[in-house]
């Protein structure tokens, strides 16, 4: 029994489940000190919207929610760069460079970058700050594109694309 | 400090913030598209712990603000949880959302993380992530000034 159960767990989670659960835990600590010190529920798509607004014209990019809040954004964007470095170049040997090809990075975040920003959110934002909350609508869209993801995965993988 | 908080307070927490939550997408692998890729596959499961250490976190924050204390330090705002509204476009958007990332591995957050680990490959998708929400901010105006001219008197 405790064997079988063993052996299913290797199998879900064959890199074990400390660090993820560890890193989530960090991850979602960062959301939560800057949301009790301000009331603010950092994510992380809006980022892009704001930081156009430095320089694009469209009115759709200079709306004053977005201006107001592209400072602290930039800041924060550039401080989980700090951060991830921190961990990598201290903690570990040293950096890591995908292998992913270049053109599932590009394809891939352009679908990103639309999806989120008609979605209203993204892994963070839906998928950590908006479950946190228990909304009905981060429920609908978390499900929705884990869904959608794993299947164009599967499929990808399929077609023999690798990496 | 400045009417809004967002004096120098303000921004040493969110470089805090940003930091811890950097930290954790390194930390996590999740900054890996690889990782995101094998879990997508179904191959490894772990992402389900990311995400639901870094929601319990930041649900006992939302609990503690919204149900003991009232008004944020740095800002005087009220505590809330985060609620959009639903339409037809959260549902377009997961979809769209989805297949990026089930084909790149990459989501804005982890993205930025990526570059932190020395992964400069990471480029194209952060170059992705902008041109996508340009195209999609073109669309909107273009959409809307169309919606605009449709509805003019006399059309």
């Amino acid at each position: 029994m405790i064997a079988t159960s063993l052996s299913v767990a290797t199998e879900l989670f064959p890199r074990g489940i400390d660090h993820y659960l560890i890193g989530g835990l960090f991850l979602g600590l960062g959301i939560a000190v800057i949301y009790l010190g301000t009331g603010i529920l950092a994510g992380n798509s809006t980022f892009l919207e704001t930081t156009l607004s430095y320089v694009s014209d469209l009115p759709r990019f200079q709306r004053q929610k977005y201006v107001a809040s592209r400072d602290w954004r930039v800041v924060f964007a550039v401080s989980i760069v700090a951060g991830a470095a921190v961990y990598e170049f201290a903690f570990t040997a040293g950096a890591f460079v995908t292998d992913v090809q270049w053109w599932r990075l590009l394809g891939g975040g352009i679908l990103v970058g639309i999806g989120t920003r008609i979605g209203k959110g993204c892994t963070s934002g839906h998928g950590v700050s908006g479950i946190a909350s228990l909304s009905r609508t981060s429920i609908v869209n978390v499900t929705l594109f884990v869904g959608v993801a794993v299947v164009t995965a599967l499929v990808v993988s399929a077609l023999g694309v690798t990496p | 400090m400045r009417s809004d908080g967002r004096g120098p307070l303000f921004t040493l927490l969110v470089v805090i913030g940003g930091l811890s939550h950097g930290f954790g997408l390194a930390y996590s692998r999740m900054a890996r598209p690889e990782i995101v890729l094998d879990f997508l596959r179904l191959e490894d499961l772990g992402l389900l712990f990311v995400m639901g250490g870094a929601a319990l976190v930041t649900g006992l924050a939302i609990q503690l603000g919204t149900r003991v204390l009232e008004t944020a330090p740095l800002t005087g705002t009220r505590y809330t949880g985060r609620e959009k509204g639903f339409d037809r476009n959260v549902v377009a958007g997961g979809i769209v959302f989805g297949v990026g990332w089930g084909l790149s591995g990459v989501c804005p957050g982890a993205g930025y993380a990526s570059l932190g680990i020395g992964n400069y490959r990471i480029l194209w998708a952060v170059a992705g992530m902008f041109i996508g929400a340009y195209a999609q901010g073109l669309w909107r105006v273009h959409r809307y000034s169309e919606a605009g001219e449709r509805s003019a008197p006399g059309d």
